[in-house]
């Protein structure tokens, strides 16, 4: 694809007054760095960092069957969701398979957002659509409707309160509420994808420079910084969440990446997947495949997504994502194991770096979880 | 970013200093190739000893998104690998013309398609 066909977010003048190195995302122009990706890094795990995440793609259900069409359509249980907050699930095909993950926000009783990635947002258009029929809701496309702009890290309250009068000590993790941020009207949540507490706005496009700004000098304090894609990366990678293309494929099952519990079968009435999964489940309970692990290098050579897991001379995995751990300051990665090798501490693993077998701890996901 | 004039470049990203009167060059990368690599995390570089041979690879970077090879600019022998890069990756960001050279080569040919600083901006303004 070339560069005049990629899609640019309302904040992009700004990124490239600020010298952003830019990447093509799922056709979006994205900032990947301002400056040094591992300074970014820490800032968020540390003080706080600003993203553009503007390319999630929004769609809006509502209509007096909104809840009943997304408990049919996804496989967590929406209907129970309580109007203010939030639930992170999936959308599956009828094999099971996974279609993507999402977030999904009630926003009042017949209103939800679903947010999905941005390399699927149309795939899961497509399907909330088509699974629509015969619901008394509608299926509506959000993406140009909103841009969004995500402030995480320890310091991130303290920047958000300077700027509202929402109630953000109530706010708690998962939960959104409409409010106004720096003069601009915002749906606020405690969400993110950084393993950090941190907030994420949802806000018009032509408001969303005026927001940045007023965030960016709320921070200028206390250390906030412009944060782009790769450190968005190894933030979920150290927190052990799964990214769509890398963890999660429609080759899945939930239960295959050990997700299973996002899968609520006692929730009432059929759902697209329910047979597939329910066979997944007790096959994912007797006869483990492979298992999601965390593996730490034991030397300095970074580990990359579908490079070979071995034991013994044999494969025993792969590698979904890999990257060198500024928090733990070695290299780390998440792969699918045998079961055999998946325990924490199982002796003689390594990862084929482009020939060389390289040992690896295994141990337990996450890799980084915060104090809180 | 300047690419220092008294150096001549690869079409790879590499620098090349003028050889001494012993013949030997300093080769790094540039600051361009450093900041399309991002943070770099771990330098393999050749050993003293190696012939590496003009446009091939003798070594790899890794960075935070990927690793890349590390070409060889001229063919000769490696006389000295520089070991603050080894131990500290991150002077190839910080410094990429000065503290960040990668290795010493004591020439034995070079290629003639080495280019200028001025043909090398020009090159990544493409």
């Amino acid at each position: 694809m070339s560069s005049t066909e990629l899609r640019h977010t309302a904040l992009d003048a700004l990124h490239r007054a600020l010298g952003a190195t830019m990447t093509d995302f799922a056709g979006w122009d994205m900032p990947l760095r301002y400056g040094s990706e591992r300074d970014e890094h820490v800032a968020v795990r540390t003080k706080a960092g600003l993203f553009d995440l503007s390319h999630m793609g929004e769609i809006t259900v509502t209509g007096p069957e909104a809840a009943r069409l997304l408990n049919f359509a996804l496989v967590g249980n929406i209907a129970s969701v309580g109007v203010g907050r939030a639930r992170y699930t999936m959308i599956c095909q009828a094999d099971g398979g996974i279609l993507d993950d999402l977030i999904v926000y009630r926003l009042a009783e017949t209103e939800y957002m679903v947010v999905a990635n941005a390399s699927n947002a149309q795939v899961v258009l497509d399907a909330l659509t088509e699974r629509a029929a015969g619901f008394d809701a509608e299926v509506r496309d959000d993406r140009d409707a909103y841009a969004l702009i995500a402030v995480q890290g320890p310091e991130s309250p303290g920047i958000l309160k300077s700027l509202t009068d929402a109630d953000l000590d109530g706010l708690k993790y998962y939960a959104g509420l409409p409010g106004t941020v720096a003069g601009v009207p915002a749906l606020i949540a405690r969400t993110g994808y950084t393993g950090e507490d941190g907030f994420e706005l949802f806000v018009k496009p032509e408001h969303a420079v005026e927001l940045w700004q007023a965030l960016t000098k709320a921070g200028e304090g206390v250390g906030l910084v412009p944060c782009g894609l790769s450190c968005r990366d190894t933030l979920r990678l150290e927190a052990g969440m799964p990214l769509y293309g890398h963890e999660l494929t429609t080759d899945l099952t939930p239960f295959d990446a050990g997700l299973g519990r996002v899968v609520k079968f006692e929730k009432e009435g059929d759902f697209v997947g329910r047979e597939a999964l329910t066979e997944a489940a007790s096959r994912a309970e007797q006869n483990p495949p492979r298992v999601l692990v965390g593996l730490v290098a034991e030397g300095r050579r970074v580990p990359r997504a579908g490079y070979a897991v071995v034991a013994g001379g044999e494969v025993v995995g792969e590698v979904t994502s890999g990257a060198p751990s500024p928090t733990l300051g070695k290299p780390i990665a998440i792969a699918y194991v045998d079961a055999a090798h998946s325990a924490p501490g199982t002796a003689g693993v390594g990862v084929d770096i482009r020939g060389n077998h390289e040992p690896y701890e295994v141990v337990a996901l996450p890799f980084y979880k915060r104090q809180k | 970013m300047s690419n220092p004039q008294q150096l001549r470049y690869s079409k790879e990203h590499e620098w090349l200093s003028a050889a001494g009167e012993d013949g030997v060059a300093t080769v790094g990368i540039t600051e361009f190739a450093a900041n399309a690599l991002g943070d770099v995390v771990y330098a393999q570089l050749p050993e003293v000893g190696d012939t590496v041979t003009a446009g091939e690879t003798c070594g790899e970077l890794e960075s935070t998104k990927s690793v890349s090879d590390l070409y060889s600019p001229v063919t000769g022998e490696i006389v000295e690998a520089n070991q603050d890069v080894v131990d500290d990756p991150s002077l190839v960001n910080s410094a990429p013309f000065e503290g960040g050279w990668l290795f010493k080569v004591r020439v034995t040919e070079e290629p003639a398609d080495l280019l200028s600083a001025d043909e090398y901006t020009a090159q990544n303004a493409g």
